[in-house]
C-alpha cells in the first residue's frame, strides 16, 4: 500500500491522528474483551454452568479483530466451531453471546447451538459451525447471492489450516474464483489440526500458495498483530466488495491453550508455547499505544475494568436467564410444525 | 368459458421442466445449479433443457463436478435469500455431499434457534431398471428421512411432480426431489391440481389390503390391483408422494379400513422406509390387523448390471401379488 502524501492542513492531520489513535485504542478493548470473556469461559466450565465442547481462541484474537474491523454491517460472516471472538468482534452483545453458551434463550441462538454453533441475523453472522471445512462453500453461496443480486458485499469466511486438508476446501477455492464471488477467505493458520502439526498433515505447508494455485490473490499476514490483519483485510475486503473477486489472507498465528478443554495437549512443546505467547497481540499492542503515549498511566487498567465490568454483567445475565420451554423442543426444525398424530 | 378440451397427456419429465420453467419465471430469486444442465445438453436426462437459454447462465449455471461444493453453495445462496435449485446427477453421489445435507441444510435452522431458514431444493435422479449399474442406481431415501429436517419427496405423475416440485422451491425448508429415471418417460395427465407436501393420495381404492408406496412403483401396485381385480382382493393403492413429512393420517385411515398392509419400494428392504410404515402401521393398529404388515423391495445387494440380476433385484408385480396373496390368506 503506498503512503498518503502528507496534507499541509496541520489541524485536519492532528483530528485524523487522534481518530487513528482512538481507533487504536479500540482495537486493543475488543481483544481483551475477547480474552477476558474466554478466561472467565474456563471458569464457568470448570464449575459446569458451560458443558459440552468448548474452543478457546486465546492467542489468536488479533485475526477476528482485525478482519471483522474491515467489514461492513451489510457484508456477512461465516465462522469455525472457535468463534468466540469472532462473534463478539461482530458487534453480537456479550451477554447474548454469554447466555448461549450457558445454554439459555436469551442466547443468540436460543440455547440450542452452544458455543459452537453461534448466530446472529442482525449482523449477517451464520455460525458457528462445527464441520471442518463445511462453511466454505456456505460462503461460496452467501457470495452467489450477492452477486446474483448485484448487492456490493463481501462474505468473509474463517477456517482453520486443518480445513485446507478437507475436500470442500478445494471444491469451495475452486468455485469461487471461478464464478469470480465475492468471499473473503480468512484462513487461521495455528499451526495445528486439532493435535497433528501442519507439517504431519499437509505435503506443502505454505497455504496461500495453495489460493494462488486457484489463481486467487493470497497474502501472509502475521496475525499476531491486529493492525497488521486489519490493513490487510481492509485492502482486500476494498478489491473484493468491488469486483476484485475472491481473495485469501492466511492470519499466521497460534492458539495459547489446548484445542478443546477435552485436549490435554501433549503435542506441542512448551518452549514453543512460551515463544509465541511473548508475541501476544495484546501486550504487543499495549506496548506500541504506550511507546507512542496513546496510553498513559492508568489508561489500561481502566479499560480492563471496564472490560471486567461487562464480562460480570453478561454472567451474571446468562445466569438469571430463563430455559428454554420443553413443549418447544421441536420447534424450528422446520419453518411450521409437522402436523402430529394424535395417539391412537 | 369452461374448459372442455381433454386434459394433456405430458411425461414426467416434461411436467418437471415446466415447473422449473415457472418457477424461473415467477421468481427472480429461483437460480439452478448442477452438472451439465446448461444447454445445449441440458442436464444428463434432459430435464432442464431450453433453461439456460431462455434464462441466462447466470441463473441456471453448470458447476464443476463437485458435489460438496454445489449442495453447499446452494445452502448458502438460500441463506443469502435465494432459492437455488441443484442437482446431483445420481442419489448415489449423494454420499459426496451428505455433510452439506445432512449437518448444514437440514440443522442450520435449528441451531440458529430459527434464525437461518434453508429455502434450498435438491434434485436427483435415481438409475435403478436402466442396467447402470451399483454406483447409478440406487434409491437411498432412508439416508434422507432419517434426518429430521429435510423434506423428501417422490413424485409418481405429471401432476404430482409439477406440484410437489413447485411445493418444494416455495417450501422455506430444504427438500430432496427424487426423479427415478425410468419414469420420465412416462405419460399421464397434467393438469393444475396443487399438491401440499405431506399429503398422501389415494390411486386406486380398495377394501382388502392397502399397498402403501410411491414413486414408480405406484405403476407397478396400479398393474397388479388391476390384475386381481376380476377373483382377487380388492386393492387399495396408497401414493405416499412425500416421505417427510409423513401423511401418518393418510396411512393408518387407509389401513384402518383394509386391516391389512403390504408396503413396497425400490430401495432395499433392509432399514428400508418401509420398516418406518411398518413400524408405523403396527404401533397403531396392531390389535385391528388381520395379518402382519410385509415389506417388499429390493434384496440387499448392489444393484447388478446384467439384465437377468436386475430384474430379479429389484421388486417387481410377482413379488407384491405374492406379498398380497400372503396377507390375504394369513391365518386361513
Amino acid at each position: 500500500m503506498t503512503k498518503d502524501l502528507p496534507e499541509p492542513d496541520t489541524g485536519a492531520q492532528f483530528t485524523r491522528a487522534c481518530a487513528e489513535n482512538d481507533h487504536k485504542v479500540h482495537l486493543l478493548r475488543q481483544m481483551v474483551r475477547i480474552r477476558r470473556f474466554e478466561e472467565r469461559c474456563v471458569e464457568l466450565y470448570s464449575r459446569s454452568a458451560i458443558r459440552g465442547f468448548l474452543h478457546l481462541g486465546i492467542g489468536e484474537e488479533a485475526c477476528a479483530v482485525g478482519v471483522l474491523e474491515a467489514l461492513l454491517p451489510e457484508d456477512a460472516v461465516v465462522a469455525t466451531y472457535r468463534e468466540h471472538g469472532h462473534v463478539l468482534a461482530r458487534g453480537v452483545s456479550m451477554r447474548a453471546t454469554m447466555a448461549e453458551l450457558e445454554g439459555k434463550v436469551e442466547g443468540c441462538s436460543r440455547g440450542r447451538g452452544g458455543s459452537m454453533h453461534l448466530f446472529d441475523a442482525a449482523t449477517r453472522f451464520y455460525g458457528g459451525n462445527a464441520i471442518v471445512g463445511g462453511g466454505l462453500p456456505l460462503a461460496v453461496g452467501l457470495a452467489l447471492a450477492d452477486h446474483l443480486q448485484g448487492r456490493p458485499r463481501v462474505t468473509a469466511c474463517f477456517f482453520g489450516d486443518g480445513a485446507v486438508a478437507e475436500g470442500e476446501f478445494h471444491e469451495s477455492m475452486n468455485l469461487a474464483a471461478l464464478w469470480h464471488l465475492p468471499v473473503l477467505f480468512c484462513c487461521e493458520n495455528n499451526l495445528y489440526a486439532m493435535g497433528t502439526a501442519l507439517e504431519l498433515t499437509e505435503s506443502e505447508t505454505d497455504l496461500s500458495l495453495k489460493a494462488s494455485s486457484y489463481r486467487m490473490p493470497s497474502w501472509e499476514v502475521d496475525g499476531m498483530d491486529v493492525i497488521a490483519v486489519e490493513d490487510a483485510a481492509r485492502h482486500a475486503a476494498e478489491v473484493v466488495r468491488t469486483g476484485g473477486g475472491p481473495h485469501f489472507l492466511e492470519l499466521r498465528t497460534y492458539r495459547f491453550r489446548a484445542h478443546s478443554m477435552y485436549d490435554s495437549d501433549r503435542y506441542r512443546d512448551k518452549a514453543e508455547i512460551e515463544g509465541w505467547k511473548s508475541r501476544d497481540p495484546i501486550p504487543a499492542l499495549v506496548e506500541r499505544l504506550r511507546a507512542s503515549g496513546v496510553l498513559a498511566d492508568g489508561d489500561l487498567e481502566r479499560l480492563e475494568a471496564e472490560v471486567d465490568a461487562e464480562v460480570d454483567d453478561a454472567v451474571a445475565f446468562a445466569e438469571a436467564g430463563t430455559d428454554e420451554a420443553v413443549e418447544d423442543l421441536e420447534r424450528f426444525v422446520t419453518s411450521e410444525p409437522v402436523q402430529r398424530l394424535a395417539s391412537p | 368459458m369452461p374448459d372442455t378440451a381433454a386434459p394433456a397427456e405430458v411425461s414426467v419429465r416434461a411436467a418437471i421442466t415446466r415447473a422449473l420453467d415457472e418457477a424461473l419465471e415467477a421468481d427472480d430469486t429461483v437460480v439452478l445449479l448442477g452438472e451439465d444442465i446448461a444447454d445445449p445438453g441440458g442436464g444428463v436426462f434432459g430435464v432442464t433443457k431450453g433453461l439456460s437459454t431462455k434464462y441466462g447462465s447466470d441463473r441456471v449455471r453448470d458447476t464443476p463436478i463437485s458435489e460438496q461444493a454445489i449442495v453447499g453453495a446452494a445452502v448458502g445462496a438460500a441463506l443469502g435469500g435465494l432459492r437455488p435449485v441443484a442437482e446431483i446427477m445420481f442419489m448415489d453421489f449423494l454420499g459426496l455431499c451428505l455433510d452439506q445435507l445432512a449437518n448444514h441444510a437440514a440443522k442450520l435452522r435449528y441451531m440458529s434457534g430459527g434464525l437461518t431458514p434453508v429455502p434450498m431444493v435438491l434434485r436427483t435422479a435415481v438409475g435403478g431398471g436402466l442396467q447402470v449399474g451399483a454406483q447409478h442406481s440406487q434409491m437411498l431415501e432412508s439416508w434422507l428421512t432419517h434426518v429430521p429436517g429435510l423434506q423428501v419427496v417422490v413424485p409418481s405423475t405429471p401432476t404430482d411432480a409439477r406440484a410437489l416440485l413447485h411445493a418444494c422451491i416455495s417450501s422455506d425448508d430444504p427438500a430432496v426431489f427424487i426423479e427415478q429415471v425410468p419414469l420420465l418417460q412416462r405419460r399421464g395427465v397434467l393438469d393444475d391440481t396443487a399438491v401440499a407436501l405431506g399429503v398422501a393420495d389415494i390411486k386406486r381404492a380398495g377394501t382388502d389390503v392397502t399397498v402403501v408406496t410411491y414413486g414408480r412403483q405406484v405403476h407397478d401396485a396400479l398393474t397388479v390391483a388391476e390384475s386381481l381385480a376380476a377373483d382377487g382382493p380388492d386393492v387399495e393403492v396408497l401414493d405416499l408422494r412425500c416421505l417427510a413429512p409423513l401423511d401418518e393420517d393418510a396411512v393408518l385411515e387407509s389401513v384402518r379400513r383394509t386391516r391389512r398392509a403390504v408396503v413396497l419400494h425400490e430401495a432395499v428392504v433392509t432399514g428400508g422406509f418401509g420398516a418406518e410404515l411398518a413400524a408405523l402401521i403396527s404401533e397403531a393398529l396392531f390389535g385391528h390387523l388381520l395379518a402382519p404388515v410385509l415389506r417388499v423391495g429390493a434384496v440387499p445387494a448392489p444393484l447388478p448390471y446384467a439384465k437377468n440380476l436386475e430384474s430379479l433385484a429389484l421388486p417387481g408385480p410377482e413379488r407384491l401379488r405374492s406379498a398380497i396373496g400372503r396377507v390375504t390368506s394369513y391365518g386361513g
